[in-house]
């Protein structure tokens, strides 16, 4: 069932996207959906992402999630055990950090265009929270942030594969762990060709808690003196029901 | 099949979750113990976040408890003046303990703390039992019969209280300050408490063997459920979808335990369980001695 509507969005995308670049000069990229819906069964998701590249040349796509704070911490041995010691905070860091092209991005991308694009996670702009401590966003900290995303496969040090299938159509899967965070994504596309920028798309999509998932979430944190008297007497008539139902046996 | 535990955020194995909690409720109704003190550490191994482990912990303790003390009230096993004393410590206890895990999680050093309350209280735990239990085992037939309870400094203290149920005649203030003490670590260690409970009425205050689970089990249900109501407001870390599989998975193996215990001696329940004890403490210290992979680790930062 979903594998036959993606198929179809998947064929109307390529007319329409293949009768869209025989006038216009534009790229145009669209995604097989907009929304990643995070439900009960939720165990990460996978997109794929169209486009048309108006002439010859590379693309480069840029994935990232909804801003975020996050404390970077430190241990150190203190009497034979580890501690968390020292702690910096980086602010409006992305949440999640991947790429996709269609050939390793050195063989074409200027290092120029990266560092201003902010391509590949070397190029990333990270702020600290405390300007004071601005030297600390390179170095250690840093890396132990980036190393840390990326154990919870938030970052992708490499680009996916992107696949041209002619005539400037492109294709590319976007996959999302489990532990995405919730909130707007945006996705910049970059044609580049002999070194240069030729063009570039950015196009938004969705992650959000969806049905129950949701509700529960939006219920725990808007009403939780309720919820917590919800969860209390849940448990309560299920150990009154767990006696009731083995008291005999 | 995976599910999506929608306060964790993140997604688990549902037959895991079902399993550990059968699994710890095996051990829950074979040792009449509430599980809580190896469930917290098991979620925390599977990478449920701490906090969360911690919180969704108490709210599962709130069932077991009910569907304990309700065997116990029957029989009339429970004291309700002694359980009303103890109570009003450990609601205080537990609120306090709340707020100093708030505050250490604000720290960045909750994981720690929680670890360090495991270690030191399931060292000294595990060891008495496993010391006991290989000295019934080695001399069966000495008894000694002790006296229900010898008089000493405690029974100096003032506002005395007649506990006609305990047959005890003893301070109000010693009730409340075990029921403070058992309330911080039952909120900061995600635990009933009814490991260090138990013991504590029997030694400390002397209360007849008969009343003390019953009446443990009483006040562990209010001490917990203030826990979960405090953890919701202040915390938001309460996991009802994963609470409610650790019920389910724990109901049905407390009914298996029960029935397997008729089975085994009570010195040899005491030895395993001890063992059992031991071996979590012994990895929990481990992953607080051993050099980390990596010296850094990421938390969410306070949004301002």
């Amino acid at each position: 069932m979903i594998k036959l509507s993606r198929y179809t969005a998947f064929v109307l995308l390529i007319s329409a996207l293949t009768l869209h670049s025989v006038q216009a000069k534009e790229m145009t990229v669209d995604l097989s959906s907009s929304i990643v819906q995070i439900t009960t069964g939720f165990s990460g998701a996978e997109l794929l992402l169209f486009g048309v590249a108006p002439e010859d040349g590379d693309v480069v796509i840029v994935i990232r999630g909804p801003q975020e704070q996050l404390i970077v911490r430190k241990k150190e041995r203190l009497f034979g055990i580890w501690v968390n010691q020292d702690q910096f905070t980086f602010k409006d860091i992305p949440s999640f950090y991947a790429m996709a092209s269609n050939r390793p991005l050195d063989q074409f991308l200027p290092g120029s265009i990266a560092a201003i694009q902010q391509i590949g996670i070397p190029n990333l702009d990270l702020a600290a929270v405390n300007p004071d401590e601005i030297e600390k966003v390179q170095g250690h900290y840093r890396h132990a942030l980036i190393r840390n995303k990326q154990r919870q496969n938030l970052y992708k040090w490499k680009p996916e594969p992107l696949i041209f299938l002619g005539s400037g159509l492109f294709r590319t899967t976007l996959r999302f762990p489990s532990n995405v965070s919730v909130g707007t994504y945006g996705i910049d596309v970059h044609l580049i060709r002999k070194g240069e920028l030729i063009s570039s798309e950015t196009t938004l999509m969705h992650v959000r808690k969806f049905g129950i998932e949701a509700g529960i979430y939006d219920f725990a944190h808007r009403y939780s003196l309720a919820y917590g008297i919800f969860a209390i007497i849940i448990a309560s008539f299920a150990g009154w029901a767990a006696n009731a139902a083995f008291r005999k046996s | 099949m995976q599910i999506y535990l929608p306060i964790a955020e993140i997604s688990v194995n549902i037959f895991l979750i079902l399993g550990m909690g059968g699994g710890v409720g095996v051990l829950s109704g074979l040792f009449g113990v509430g599980g809580g003190f190896l469930m917290t550490p098991l979620l925390i191994f599977i990478g449920i976040p701490p906090a969360v482990a911690v919180a969704t912990e108490a709210n599962q303790i709130v069932a077991s408890s009910v569907s304990g003390v309700l065997a116990h009230w029957r029989r009339g096993n429970v004291d309700l003046k002694m359980g009303g004393a103890l109570l009003v410590g450990g609601v205080l206890g537990s609120t306090f303990g709340v707020w100093l895990f708030t505050f250490l999680r604000s720290m960045g050093q909750i994981d720690l703390v929680i670890k360090l309350s495991y270690v030191v209280f399931l060292s000294i735990i595990g060891g008495l039992m496993l010391i006991e239990s290989i000295r019934a085992m080695l001399n069966t037939k000495k008894q000694v019969r002790k006296k229900a309870h010898s008089h000493n400094w405690m029974h100096g203290l003032p506002f005395k209280m007649r506990f006609r149920k305990s047959r005890l005649y003893i301070s109000a203030l010693l009730p409340l300050i075990i029921g403070f003490f058992v309330g911080v670590l039952s909120a900061i260690m995600g635990v009933g408490g009814g490991f260090v409970m138990v013991p504590a009425m029997i030694y400390l205050l002397g209360m007849p063997t008969v009343v003390v689970v019953g009446t443990s089990l009483f006040q562990i249900i209010f001490v917990t459920a203030n826990v979960t109501i405090l953890q919701s407001v202040s915390n938001q870390t309460v996991d009802i979808v994963l609470a409610m599989l650790l019920m389910f998975g724990g109901v049905i193996g407390a009914q298996i335990g029960a029935r397997l215990g008729v089975l085994l001696k009570g010195e040899q329940l005491r030895g395993l369980l001890a063992l059992i004890v031991l071996g979590v403490c012994l990895k929990l210290s481990l992953d607080l001695v051993i050099t980390p992979d990596d010296f850094y680790s990421i938390g969410a930062g306070v949004e301002h």
